[in-house]
């Protein structure tokens, strides 16, 4: 499915701490009923988010007013763990956030966020931590990212760290092209392939 | 230079590779179930693509199918939607599908290998992360997500970096009432529920060898709960005997061929590995996690941990154990519970049932506990009453349920009510993972019989001992 190009990015950013958050949080299993690919920012941490009965939970993070329509979340430790669903990297960018950085993330999450044009910018714990410090203490912290030049910084102190992408991902986000593009483009050599496998 | 077994696999599946990127790997058999493939059909019908290998794909209902009247029609209309979907587009494109109800029917990743789909040096994906079970033949087998789905149904590829190699060695003899669900969730706690990210890991060593393969998937299966994208064991004569004969292997010269390929398929000596870990198996005891992560579990008769001794953040730690109203020091045995959910990929097989029966025969139930026992597979409920252990469970007042992966994740009715306490042979113990508010402690089967008869949390070598 299309996305939106990544160039640059700067915004202010939602701040989560906490470590190991899996993908049932980020979007619980009784949610994963739709077949078709729309609205998944409804459920989006629907339990950390929203009550039983439905009324939002007022302290955390993504409910916060003084946060809203910041596109970058920053995680705590191992975000994405658990589950493979997809759907989670589509709550992600449903609910307007293009980048999730982190001081680590789940292999298949941070897979799916490259399929879909969310970009997972993983950095040093301690830059992380900064990071956090600096956005409890002023929620209007800015944060830029710079796919180009691999760089994340904190607008308010200048500190930057580069951050790692393949070169051919890299290519993909900045055009918004997918994997399905290239493979389509190599059948013939795929097809030769298969015809080598026994089985 | 030799080579592991995982770059034999690895290695002879690259199409090619690009540089600075992702190898283009082919996928021999891919699995497909009701809930993860709706939005990649629309995805390949709206660029125009078709299914190119439909006999490489293969369809199960399980993920969100009842547990209980499977021969009326599904009441929850977005089920029955999910159902119709899957059904539809596997008739569409020549995909087999075995739906609900049908004899081959069950949880994806007990019939795949049920049926001989699972073979030893084959790469295998689905989207579901616990697709890692089909290492237990020797296979390259993890999950992927939607878009990669698409994928593989209109390419036959996906775009995976190469993973670092992981060897995990558990050499040494298992104690009495120690099962293969207690080894992995052993080895989970050692490295955490993210220190094998990035990694595919080799199991190896006497533990692995003794284990029989429904013990290997258990083991094979949980290798995502510790971060790695997957797990393998080598195959040997178990393996074969396993898949012979079975209805989707090779028969006849084809076999012979196959074989001849797969007494190739091992770790060479001085092989290297990125990282390598060593455990003994008489350190290992019957386990249960007392947190919200699989990495968070202990020997059943050991107490919480402090949050100083554990890595990680305090804080998080704390949510955690607040979220599962414990508290740090407490012993775990002689918790009260309140469910017992012996199924799942994990632990739905022929041998969770025959463990369940071996503490529960000639006890009862608990009366405050509710149990819910669900065979991963049609297949699994012909053996269990072919072996009488329905008459078993039926004495001891339980009652077996119909196939699929019902209260694991807890997208059908079977839900963990909000507060409960759950004694589960599953994957996750995650907040809510099995219904909203429900508190799971993850366990062999073993520990929930034990558990499920004490009506509490029981060590199962107490009653291993008075049988």
């Amino acid at each position: 499915m299309a996305y939106d190009k990544f160039n640059v990015l700067t915004s202010t950013a939602y701040p989560l701490p906490t470590e190991n958050v899996d993908t049932d949080q980020i979007i619980p299993a009784r949610f994963l009923k739709a077949t078709e690919r729309k609205d998944f920012d409804i459920n989006f941490f629907r339990d950390w988010r929203f009550n039983q009965d439905g009324t939002p939970k007022p302290d955390f993070p993504l409910n916060k007013e003084i946060y809203a329509g910041s596109k970058i979340l920053v995680g705590g430790r191992n975000f994405g763990s658990g589950s493979s669903r997809e759907h989670a990297a589509w709550s992600v960018y449903d609910f307007g956030l293009r980048c999730v950085i982190s001081s680590a993330f789940a292999d298949i999450f941070k897979n799916n966020c490259l399929n879909i044009g969310v970009l997972p910018v993983q950095v040093s714990a301690s830059f992380a931590d900064k990071l956090f410090d600096a956005i409890f203490a002023d929620p209007k912290t800015e944060i830029k990212v710079d796919l180009p030049n691999q760089t994340v910084t904190l607008l308010s102190t200048g500190e930057s760290e580069t951050f790692e992408i393949n070169s051919y991902k890299k290519d993909n986000m900045l055009n918004g092209f997918d994997d399905i593009d290239y493979l389509k483009n190599i059948e013939n050599e795929i097809a030769a392939f298969a015809e080598t496998r026994p089985f | 230079m030799a080579k592991t077994l995982f770059d034999k696999v690895w290695d002879s599946h690259v199409v090619r590779s690009i540089e600075d990127g992702p190898d283009v790997f082919f996928i021999d058999r891919h699995f497909i179930h009701e809930v993860t493939s709706p939005v990649a059909f629309l995805g390949l019908e709206s660029r125009g693509n078709s299914v190119v290998y439909p006999e490489r794909t293969f369809a199960t209902a399980d993920h969100n199918t009842p547990t209980i009247n499977q021969h009326l029609p599904v009441a929850d209309p977005l089920s029955a939607n999910q159902l119709n979907a899957l059904e539809r587009n596997a008739a569409k494109y020549g995909i087999s599908h075995w739906g609900l109800g049908d004899k081959n029917n069950g949880i994806v990743h007990v019939v795949g290998p049920e049926n001989g789909i699972t073979l030893p040096g084959a790469t295998i994906v689905c989207g579901d992360s616990h697709t890692s079970t089909h290492g237990a033949f020797g296979a390259i087998a993890f999950g992927i997500g939607t878009s990669e789905v698409e994928m593989v149904l209109s390419t036959q590829c996906i775009m995976q970096p190469k993973p670092k190699k992981m060897r995990i060695n558990v050499n040494g003899k298992l104690g009495a009432g120690v099962t293969p669900k207690d080894v992995a969730l052993y080895i989970i706690a050692q490295q955490t529920t993210s220190g094998a990210t990035g990694y595919f890991v080799e199991y190896a060593g006497d533990v692995f060898e003794d284990m029989t393969m429904e013990g290997r998937m258990t083991v094979c299966n949980l290798s995502i709960e510790m971060g790695a994208r997957g797990g393998m064991i080598a195959p040997d004569a178990k393996t074969f005997d396993y898949i012979k004969g079975r209805s989707q292997t090779p028969k006849g010269e084809d076999w012979n061929k196959a074989m001849k390929y797969w007494e190739t398929l091992y770790t060479e000596e001085g092989a290297e590995f990125d990282a390598e870990f060593n455990y003994n198996a008489s350190d290992i005891e019957p386990m249960i996690t007392y947190g919200t992560n699989p990495g968070m579990g202990i020997g059943v008769t050991k107490s919480i941990p402090n949050a100083a001794s554990v890595e990680g953040g305090v804080e998080t730690y704390k949510k955690s154990l607040g979220y599962m109203s414990f508290n740090e020091g407490e012993a775990m045995i002689g918790k009260q519970i309140d469910f017992v959910f012996l199924g799942s990929c994990t632990n739905g097989r022929i041998e969770d049932f025959r463990a369940f029966c071996s503490i529960v025969e000639g006890r009862k139930k608990a009366e405050h506990v509710t149990a819910w026992l669900v065979p991963g597979s049609h297949k699994v409920v012909d053996q269990i009453k072919a072996e009488g252990l329905d008459k078993i469970i039926a004495n001891a007042g339980f009652e077996l349920r119909e196939p699929g992966c019902s209260a694991c994740l807890a997208m059908n009715d079977d839900k963990i009510p909000a507060g409960k306490l759950s004694v589960s042979t599953s994957n996750r113990n995650f907040e809510g993972r099995q219904g909203p508010g429900s508190r799971t402690l993850l366990a062999s089967p073993l520990v929930a019989a034990a558990s499920a008869v004490e009506g509490v949390v029981t060590d199962p070598r107490t009653l291993l001992q008075t049988a």
